[in-house]
């Protein structure tokens, strides 16, 4: 075995372990102090995994010679489109973190925590090693290594009522949802005797046994939790509710990324042979996740909570890509996964800098009413952003849904997608909401929007992907999802 | 004119305006919004000036290659150049319009209306089928604000309804673009335009298209939209939404479902001859009992939009000339409508027709104006109403006698419920003592209605003008159509053509004297 090739292959993820464990000591001696160096030195680690993977990115890479440390992992164009979008996302939401931690906001515990970017910097390690495994013990490693580090930034607060019950929440349904995938991945390998994607997939071509069929829909249920996705969602809402805004914005972008790539690769690479099982449990969740994810977002009046039904509602839009099952569709998934990660987080930012007088920040529609005279410039920034959310064109949200739309179609799905685009009518009322609020209504109380020049760097960022101009990304992001998504059925 | 991206360029200076204003307020924003609809204008005019009638049929195409999965292509026939001509004209009228019944948020305002000004002219121009969606869809945005910022009492239903409502409409047109594209391997208008898509899928794919375009001109029973937006818009919300927006939905069937789908469209003229039925007897007699003056005109809008629809569904030149030249005149008779009913809700701010009488008494300027754009509401011959009703009346009849009669109702109708609301607004008794004590109207508003005015006169006593650059274009479609079209029941038998003009004064000579 080649080690020196594989190390080389996952140069970015011993960045990130070299750089999390280095942290870690001087987050345990140097203490709450040091929280400042830290988190720059988090984001600058980031920055650089994030550089190394810009050849591969850029030339494309798959096939055999991607393969690390004898097959258990594939650092192929598609796990580095993916593990890019994370390290982005993660790093805008560690950018945001510090002001909201220093500010009344974080209420008895000010100030920001030494472990805090430290976690965030294994959860990333861990989604990065999820996004490129290619056998189901790197899979389950890299989502628990994510997943505990995600169970103890819901509760950072420590004595945040709800920011505790967050991470106990999570942690109870996380573990959950690991379980079943467990015991799909155990009822799988029982079934064919091996772990290797590429072993799994042959020994699953032909006719499913029961015991494979029930560990492929075990294995679905697990992922589906990970991904939010219907009928698996109901801790979304709880959970974003609870969880520190900038955790929130955390959870929206990077781990739904790892979750949605890690489904793409199991249902290509573990079940390439049998589209036809997974894609009717793919389809149905993907329109119960758009149905339910709009309808349940109509009744609510907490900001957060509406973003997360948000979130699965968007969540049904790209598995609704995934349901595809070819690469036209995968790269619309791709392409989506971007323009999510662009627009949730800038939403999530745009709630961070929202304060009133007393230092809170604004949680329903009422507090956020008449925002466009007294905060104009995030007002219209919420707007371009409530309004891409709903695919109206020309922001950048409609392109999202325009490629999953038209793949769909080239598909001859027709019926389902315009299912999920009347649906997606449904979606648009309560984002025209935020809209009427902010704009139709007269102000109420005061907003104290003295907000840092990190946030309003992330916001402009956002903002300016999603706007017309970002239309001009999309030959070269078609190019790398294009890239990306041909890697996923190389073995195919 | 070669080579220089004059479509570009009017899209441009409207939206370089808009973010102007969006920085700017007050009165700054007021005069870069009219100095960049008058630019705008100006660079129309300069675009039919050098539209070679009779050429090409796809005129000033600009082509360039900056997104994946459409491109941004534009390019204009006769058809859109007359729609862009009539957008133009009527945005700096809308600016004058608002320029003091607008006092807050103003460069917001403005910025809205130049950026609509963007995505109608994208609308009409846009040569890839996916970008004309985008320019399409995209004018709800600053609508929804211009009807929920701007407008009235009820303005947050209105908007709300006016979004969904559209929205609704538009999205399954999106599915059938995407099937269409995916057959023919391309996503240009034009070859679109040629490619004979089968019997089989016309039929649902013409569906698709007609919920977006039904709810959008708008055809009863999917018009319910219309009069909440137009009461509650501010006036020149009204003013772009009659004059404009509703044209969006005709020109979507010339554009799209007549030419792309001859077979289905021939299929379905029933559906469309019975609902325009119903919607010219039905709106009008509702416009009839309206007490709100601008709820009454929303009504009359349906009603001529429902000509406009027997016109493009009558399957000859007439008919599609008659629905054309209708657009055109409904889109300056109405607008110049809502600009009258402005003019006075400014001044006692109600719209409640009872509050109003006797007229023209204080105001006679605003009564001639105002009864000129009635009388071309209602089709009265020299004003450009008469014209394209005529038209599409005598296009339908070649199609279907009946439905020629029970459309021509909505001429005696029509002047009925114009005439009743012009007799309570501006004759008899001066019985509410405000609106005895209105001033005639000031520069600013002589500045609205005379272009409009003139206008309408032209295109009642000169028509050629405006038929002549869409000549070729109605034929070339009514060409397309003849292998679909229904068989009438007029059969009309064409006389012998008298060898000489009508009006020749014949020499009856006795011989040499």
């Amino acid at each position: 075995m080649d080690f020196s090739r594989s190390f080389a292959l996952v140069a970015p993820e011993l960045l990130l372990t070299a750089t999390g464990l280095l942290l870690l000591l001087v987050a345990a001696w140097g203490g709450d102090k040091q929280a400042r160096p830290i988190a720059i030195l988090a984001v600058t680690a980031l920055f650089g995994a994030g550089f190394l993977l810009v050849p591969g990115l850029h030339s494309g890479v798959e096939g055999v010679d991607t393969f690390a440390f004898g097959g258990l992992m594939a650092i192929d164009s598609f796990a580095l489109f993916a593990k890019a979008l994370i390290y982005l996302a993660a790093i805008g939401a560690l950018v945001v973190a510090p002001a909201f931690f220093n500010s009344d906001a974080a209420g008895a515990e000010r100030g920001l925590r030494a472990e805090f970017s430290v976690l965030v910097v294994f959860a990333v390690l861990g989604m990065s090693i999820m996004v490129s495994a290619s056998d189901l013990l790197t899979l389950y490693l890299g989502l628990e290594l994510n997943s505990l580090a995600a169970y103890v930034l819901a509760s950072i607060l420590r004595q945040d009522q709800r920011s505790a019950e967050a991470g106990l929440k999570y942690f109870v349904l996380g573990a959950l949802a690991s379980g079943i995938l467990l015991y799909g991945m155990s009822l799988l390998y029982g079934f064919t005797g091996t772990t290797d994607f590429d072993g799994l997939r042959v020994a699953l071509s032909g006719e499913l046994s029961t015991g494979q069929l029930f560990g492929l829909i075990f294995v679905l249920a697990g992922l589906a939790f990970k991904v939010a996705a219907v009928p698996f969602h109901m801790w979304t809402p709880d959970v974003y509710e609870g969880a520190p805004t900038p955790v929130t914005a955390f959870f929206a972008t990077a781990p739904k990324v790892a979750a949605v790539a890690l489904t793409a690769r199991v249902v290509f690479e573990v079940f390439g042979g049998q589209v036809a099982a997974w894609q009717q449990i793919v389809m149905f969740t993907a329109l119960a996740s758009i149905v339910f994810g709009a309808l349940g977002a109509i009744g609510q009046d907490n900001l957060k909570r509406l973003l997360a039904y948000s979130s699965i509602n968007n969540i049904g839009f790209i598995l609704l890509g995934l349901a595809v099952a070819n690469a036209a569709g995968a790269s619309a998934m791709l392409v989506y996964l971007f323009i999510y990660v662009a627009m949730s987080l800038g939403s999530f930012v745009a709630l961070l800098m929202l304060r009133g007088d007393d230092g809170d920040l604004f949680e329903t529609f009422a507090d956020i009413r008449g925002l466009a005279v007294t905060q104009p410039a995030i007002a219209w920034s919420l707007l371009f952003l409530m309004f891409s959310l709903a695919g109206i064109p020309p922001l950048l949200g409609f392109y999202s849904k325009f490629v999953v739309f038209q793949a769909t179609v080239e598909a001859g799905l027709v019926a389902f997608a315009a299912i999920a685009i009347a649906a997606s009518v449904i979606g648009a009322f309560y984002y025209i909401k935020f809209v009427k609020v902010m704009f139709f209504d007269d102000p109420v109380g005061v907003v104290t929007g003295k907000s840092g020049a990190a946030h309003w760097t992330v916001l402009f960022v956002t903002v300016v992907i999603i706007s017309p101009l970002g239309y001009l990304l999309t030959p070269s992001l078609t190019d790398l999802a294009d890239k990306a998504a041909a890697a996923l059925f190389v073995a195919v | 004119m070669d080579g220089f991206p004059i479509l570009t360029t009017m899209m441009l200076v409207p939206l370089a305006g808009a973010i102007l204003c969006l920085f700017t307020g007050g009165g700054a924003a007021r005069g870069i919004a009219l100095g960049a609809t008058l630019a705008t204008f100006a660079l129309g005019v300069l675009l039919w000036a050098n539209f070679d009638i009779g050429g090409a049929q796809w005129q000033f195409t600009e082509r360039a290659d900056l997104f994946a999965g459409f491109s941004y292509a534009l390019g204009i026939d006769g058809i859109a150049l007359l729609l862009i001509m009539l957008t133009v004209f009527l945005m700096p009228i809308c600016i004058l319009a608002s320029w003091d019944a607008i006092q807050k948020r103003v460069g917001e305002y403005m910025a809205a209306f130049l950026f609509m000004e963007v995505l109608m002219i994208g609308t009409f121009a846009a040569q890839d089928i996916f970008l004309f969606y985008v320019f399409f869809e995209a004018g709800l945005i600053p609508m929804y604000l211009i009807i929920g910022v701007w407008g009235g009492d009820n303005r947050i239903y209105a908007s709300y309804k006016f979004f969904l409502y559209t929205l609704l409409g538009s999205v399954l047109m999106l599915i059938a673009m995407f099937w269409m594209v995916a057959e023919a391997g391309t996503s240009d208008i034009p070859t679109l335009m040629q490619y004979p898509f089968e019997a089989g899928p016309q039929t649902w794919l013409w569906l698709a298209f007609f919920a977006s375009f039904a709810v959008k001109i708008p055809m009863w029973p999917l018009h319910t939209w219309l009069p909440d937006a137009h009461v509650q818009a501010p006036t020149a919300g009204s003013v772009i939404l009659a004059g404009v927006l509703l044209k969006l939905g005709g020109y979507g069937f010339l554009r799209f479902s007549l030419p792309m789908f001859p077979q289905a469209s021939a299929d379905f003229a029933w559906l469309v001859l019975a609902l325009s039925m119903i919607a010219v007897v039905y709106t009008s007699l509702v416009a009839l009992v309206q007490q709100d003056m601008k709820k009454l005109i929303a009504y009359s809008s349906v009603a001529h939009m429902a000509i406009v629809m027997v016109g493009l569904f009558a399957f000859n030149v007439q008919g599609l000339e008659g629905a054309m030249v209708l657009m055109l005149s409904h889109g300056l008779v109405s607008g110049a409508l809502f600009l009258c009913v402005g003019v006075i809700y400014d001044r006692l701010h109600t719209r409640e027709i009872a509050r109003y009488g006797g007229l023209s008494v204080n105001m006679p300027y605003y009564a001639i104006f105002f009864l000129l754009f009635t009388m071309a509401s209602i089709g009265l011959p020299g004003t450009s109403g008469f014209v394209g009703e005529f038209l599409a009346l005598a296009g339908i009849y070649q199609l279907s006698t009946f439905a020629a009669l029970v459309c021509t109702t909505g001429i005696i109708l029509g002047a009925g419920y114009m005439l009743y609301l012009y007799r309570r607004v501006a004759f008899g008794a001066q019985t509410n003592e405000d609106a005895a004590a209105m001033p005639d109207i000031s520069p600013r508003e002589w500045t609205m209605m005379v272009p409009v005015a003139a206008a309408v006169l032209w295109m009642g006593v000169y028509p050629e003008s405006f038929i002549a650059p869409m000549r070729a274009d109605i034929a070339a479609l009514d060409a397309q159509l003849a292998a679909a079209a229904p068989a009438g029941d007029a059969d009309l038998a064409a006389g012998t053509p008298r060898s000489e003009i009508a009006n020749a004064v014949v020499y009856e000579g006795e011989g040499d004297h």
